[in-house]
């Protein structure tokens, strides 16, 4: 059983498809180990093992009428952001706690088409806004790696589940770099893709412009896998792109040789610890010896992406987060004596300290007198950034560089100060603000034998060479495959 | 540009969230902090430079004029705080 | 001519709504019919649930284009949706999808005629823009317990906000252009113009100001959904700012509402709070394109707008300006005239603009019914006015044909006038003998005649009428009459 908990979802699906193992079985190894590890690190906020069985029996049906596709009878958890028809879709927030969606986002659908077998919704920071899945009205999720210290966030419940082996693959999303960052604290490998390539239809808004869904797994052909059943056109989102369907796999046995990979200047700077720069040295050298060339190239903004981040996505979200009233859905105060008050204690009530911050500084900075000296400049700053990364992929094929400045900090470390707990995100925001994909890799350990994540960006629709570059280092290396003790 | 616990209260106020007093103080810190971060933009000279509002320059999709959508209004109500009569309720409005 | 009232000057400015005549909603595919039970008719998209987006709806885009063209008005190659903020429990955002900074229509104008017959005059009303953007929902007041209810039905309506200048002077042009703007996007087809359903409705932006003065304050009065009510509502504004200013106090700016029963304006509860939209571009939306392309398919399946056609009804119909203006005040009477007169030769075209100005028209106003339910057809009343003009029948039995072809449509002018043997008796061999017999049974009346009596040849003269039914040609009988008796 061990070896199953970390076998490759290619293996797991040709053990399914060779009826050497059913669903019903696999699902009921991870409801298992669920319900025994979950209490430890609370990556799910809701479980319905009767429902799990019941799609696993189904996979079961497709699997022995012999022609099913590579994902039917494969277990996946979503982060509790996509809607779920019948099931709690809470966002990680007290305004949700009662939210059972009435229907299914975009990725949940196809996934459920492809033979996916739901294990449950995970936590998360609250509506997204987080670096370490701490601000969840659900309590904060435990890093499986050090139970003392954050998973990462906001895809922190994914990224967890995945490291624990509660399931093999999870759903995230990454507006900042919510997919990277817990994968690079917990081990994993994540995508987020190009935006529009994944629909957002039926994820709940945080910051429209720079949301996108990926997969979070253990390797690179995982991720490839998984992208194939939810990348696609959808009329339903207008953001959605409409491009010839992707096999996402078809790179995986990219060669190396040749590839030039760029190492912006900014992200080697000072900042970076050196735990973490030791690693990502030592993962250059790898590509290298692979017959990579490194080049330095330059994004001079991107230090001013954090900042230009934390105006343009707090902006949108005290957009998003306007239909959350009290009137049609979700939490209601139970005490208010006319609307203005349902209205404010519904709000007050339901969104937790980082929401309303956010939702403060995004209203202040769309508000009269602030909007050009706020949002519009950083707006103007996004377009600095984009094209920055546009200059230095003329230069390079990828860019590589840390996912994140350290390794997973303890919990509390950053709760007290927002700012600090922004600068988690340096290498990672401008990537989103430009819309381009960007991977996280497990590339060795820091001190207290916690995870290093290597990012690889690329340009526009660059994500299956990507993933190739990602899963060539994963035949060298066995990073990927380690597992945190006592999860086993 | 530091905001006052008043510039707070008219944001709370626009963003509808109860700040109860206790709040306020630490609120105005938080923002003010947060405002002197993003502050740092202002450095930068963005003459002439196009404002970028979505990731992909792309011009919208337009859907075709068709009635698509069933009634799935008991199953939208059953998750709503309150109803009557197919409607949502809410305190009395005054216009 | 002056427009002072009481030394100041009024100037007024109109939003106007119209709702598009779409299937379906401006963002989401749900039916946008009228009268539907609460909620039924809004979906996923529409109730604002957590996750959902919008995508334009390309007809209402249509409907913007149409409009641009029919105003003459610049249609942007690039428009931009935009996020209106502000909280209300009939807005389930919590914002509303609109245009801003760069709207689907800018500029433009529309001409309108304010007054009657020989005293109207022209006036021209530039335009500022024409954006899309979605209705709200309703709420209702009525008691739940003390609470308001809201139904999301008309949440997502695609609405075109038309905006004018502030170019009219008096309620009576308001009321005007509101007519004129009324008739062109019926006209066009972009909007039904219902009022009662509430298709159709306008907001007035009133001040009032010394002439020659900086522009005074303004007061918006919300939601008027018909025109005697703008008239009142303006009327009444215009008066109540006087007022104010007379009695020395400042106009604040505000949004009023209008009460049609006590026909006073009071300022909204909800608008207190100082307006702060928070707009931005929606992330949701990319911009909107359009084409010199589109713009040109567009323009080619648009009909003949009302003002060429009233220039053409006086140039090539030789029909005065009064009556073109009529005439072309409703798509359907135009089109209706253009058939009729077709048939009937630009000679007639006099005769059919007073039918249907006259008979058509007074009938219509009687049993309230609006043109577009005419019960009669361009072919029928021409065919009517056919025979009158050929001198088959005389005018009170056209009037007669015209109620048969009113009652049961169906039978053409001539059935009729065969059927009920209407057809004019100009045989004078024919009419001669029905004399003869009329003399021989009224001997009396005879003698009264000649001795003098001129009021027994009138009576000599119904008979004979009478014993035609009417068909005779009063002229020809008053003659043959004349001639017999003086035999």
């Amino acid at each position: 059983m061990n070896e199953l908990i970390n076998a490759s979802l290619r293996d797991i699906s040709r053990a399914l498809t060779e009826r050497r193992l059913s669903a019903v079985e696999l699902a009921t190894l991870f409801l298992e180990r669920i319900e025994r590890l979950n209490p430890t690190f609370n990556a799910f906020i809701t479980v319905e093992p009767d429902k799990t069985l019941a799609q696993a029996r189904a996979a079961d049906a497709r699997l022995a009428s012999g022609n099913a596709g590579p994902l039917v009878g494969i277990p996946l958890a979503y982060k509790d952001i996509f809607c779920t028809k019948g099931m709690l879709t809470s966002c990680g927030s007290n305004m949700l706690s009662n939210f059972v969606a009435p229907y299914d986002a975009h990725v949940v659908e196809q996934l459920s088409n492809a033979g996916i077998v739901n294990l449950g919704k995970l936590n998360m920071d609250e509506f997204a806004m987080g670096s370490s899945t701490e601000s969840s009205f659900f309590g904060p999720t435990k890093n499986p790696w050090d139970v003392t210290r954050v998973p990462g966030g906001s895809s922190g419940g994914s990224a967890a589940a995945v490291a624990a082996r509660l399931a093999p693959v999870a759903l995230g999303t990454d507006t900042g770099g919510s997919i990277r960052q817990p994968a690079a604290m917990c081990g994993l490998t994540g995508i987020k893709p190009t935006y529009g390539i994944v629909s957002r239809y039926g994820m709940v808004a945080y910051a429209s412009s720079l949301d996108q869904g990926g997969p979070m797994a253990k390797s690179a052909a995982d991720c490839a896998l998984v992208l194939n059943g939810i990348a696609g056109f959808d009329q339903r989102d207008s953001t959605s792109l409409d491009r010839p369907a992707e096999d996402y796999t078809r790179a995986l046995g990219y060669s190396i040789k040749g590839l030039r990979i760029g190492l912006p200047r900014e992200f080697f700077a000072d900042g970076m610890d050196d735990e973490v720069r030791f690693a990502i040295d030592e993962a250059l050298n790898v590509y290298r010896s692979l017959g990579a060339e490194l080049v330095q190239v330059d994004l001079p903004n991107s230090e001013l992406s954090v900042p230009a981040y934390y105006v343009v996505a707090p902006a949108e979200a005290s957009s998003n987060l306007s239909r959350f009233d009290g009137v049609r859905y979700g939490y209601r105060a139970p005490e208010y004596r006319d609307l203005g008050e349902l209205y404010s204690r519904s709000r007050a009530q339901g969104f937790g300290a980082e929401v309303k911050r956010r939702i403060m500084v995004g209203t202040y900075v769309l508000s009269h007198g602030y909007y050009d000296a706020y949002y519009l400049k950083a707006q103007k700053l996004r377009r600095l950034i984009a094209e920055d990364f546009r200059n230095a992929f003329a230069h390079c094929d990828v860019i590589m560089g840390p996912t994140s400045p350290f390794v997973a900090f303890p919990i509390g470390a950053k709760t007290d100060d927002p700012v600090q707990m922004y600068l988690s995100d340096i290498y990672t925001v401008s990537t989103n603000l430009a819309g381009l994909p960007g991977l996280s890799i497990p590339c060795g350990f820091g001190a207290g034998n916690l995870p290093v994540g290597l990012q690889i960006l690329g340009p526009w629709f660059d994500e299956a060479r990507m993933l190739g570059i990602a899963h060539q280092y994963q035949q060298q290396t066995d990073w990927h495959l380690r597992m945190p003790g006592g999860v086993a | 540009m530091s905001l006052t616990i008043s510039d707070v209260e008219r944001v709370a106020k626009l963003a509808r969230l109860e700040l109860s007093a206790s709040e306020g103080a630490a609120t105005v810190t938080q923002l003010n902090g947060i405002l002197a971060f993003v502050e740092q933009l202002q450095a930068v000279d963005t003459t002439g430079i196009e404002p970028m509002t979505h990731a992909v320059e792309l011009v919208q999709r337009l859907r075709p004029d068709f009635v698509g959508e069933t009634d799935h209004r008991a199953a939208f109500q059953a998750i709503a705080p309150e109803t009557e009569l197919g409607l949502y309720l809410v305190p009395k409005v005054i216009e | 001519m002056s427009m002072l009232i009481n030394g100041y000057e009024v100037v007024i400015g109109l939003e106007t709504h119209a709702q598009l005549q779409t299937q379906s909603k401006i963002f989401s595919g749900a039916s946008i019919a009228f009268g539907a039970a609460p909620n039924v008719q809004a979906c996923a998209v529409d109730i604002a649930l957590p996750g959902v987006l919008p995508v334009l709806n390309r007809e209402a885009v249509v409907c913007a284009i149409k409009f641009g063209l029919a105003v003459g008005a610049t249609i942007a190659p690039r428009s931009i949706f935009a996020r209106k903020h502000y909280f209300y429990p009939d807005l389930p955002k919590g914002y509303q999808i609109s245009q801003f900074e760069a709207p689907v229509v800018s500029g433009g104008g529309l001409d309108c005629q304010v007054g009657a017959g020989d005293t109207a005059i022209r006036k021209h009303v530039r335009l500022t823009r024409a954006h899309l953007e979605e209705d709200a929902g309703k709420s209702l007041h009525e008691d739940f317990h003390g609470r308001t209810g809201i139904d999301l039905n008309r949440a997502g309506t695609p609405l075109l906000e038309i905006v004018t200048e502030p170019d009219m002077r008096s309620s009576a042009e308001a009321v005007a252009y509101a007519r004129a703007l009324h008739a062109l996007v019926r006209w066009i087809g972009i909007c039904d113009g219902n009022m009662q359903e509430g298709s159709f409705r306008c907001d007035a932006n009133v001040s009032v100001r010394r002439p020659g003065a900086e522009l005074g304050t303004r007061r918006e009065i919300k939601n008027l959904n018909s025109f005697r009510f703008l008239q009142q509502a303006v009327d009444y504004e215009i008066e109540w700012q006087i007022n104010e200013l007379e009695e020395g106090r400042a106009i604040q700016q505000a949004t009023v509402l209008f009460d049609p029963d006590t026909g006073e304006t009071r300022a909204m509860r909800s608008k207190e709070d100082a307006h702060d939209y928070r707009y931005f571009p929606d992330p949701d939306l990319l911009p909107l394109a359009i084409s010199p392309e589109w713009i040109a398919s567009v323009k080619s399946g648009l009909p003949e707008l009302p003002q060429s056609l009233r220039h053409r009804l006086v140039t090539e119909y030789g029909l005065s300006d009064y009556d073109a203006a009529i005439l072309t005040a409703q798509r359907e009477m135009a089109d209706f005239f253009l058939r009729a007169v077709t048939i009937a030769g630009s000679t007639n075209a006099k005769s059919l603009a007073n039918w249907l100005q006259g008979e058509v028209a007074a009938r219509l106003n009687r049993e309230e019914r609006e043109f577009d339910k005419v019960p009669i057809s361009p072919e029928q009343l021409a065919g009517l006015v056919l025979r009158i003009a050929d001198q088959t029948i005389s005018n009170s039995i056209g009037r007669k044909v015209f109620d048969a072809l009113w009652q049961h449509s169906g039978d053409s002018a001539d059935e009729i006038i065969e059927k009920q043997g209407f057809r004019q008796i100009t045989d004078s061999v024919a009419v001669e003998r029905l004399i003869d017999e009329v003399l021989a049974a009224n001997v009396k009346s005879v003698e009264e005649f000649r001795a003098g009596k001129e009021k027994a040849f009138n009576a000599l003269v119904g008979q004979v009428m009478k014993a035609t039914k009417g068909t005779a040609n009063p002229q020809q009988v008053n003659a043959l009459l004349l001639a017999k008796l003086k035999e």
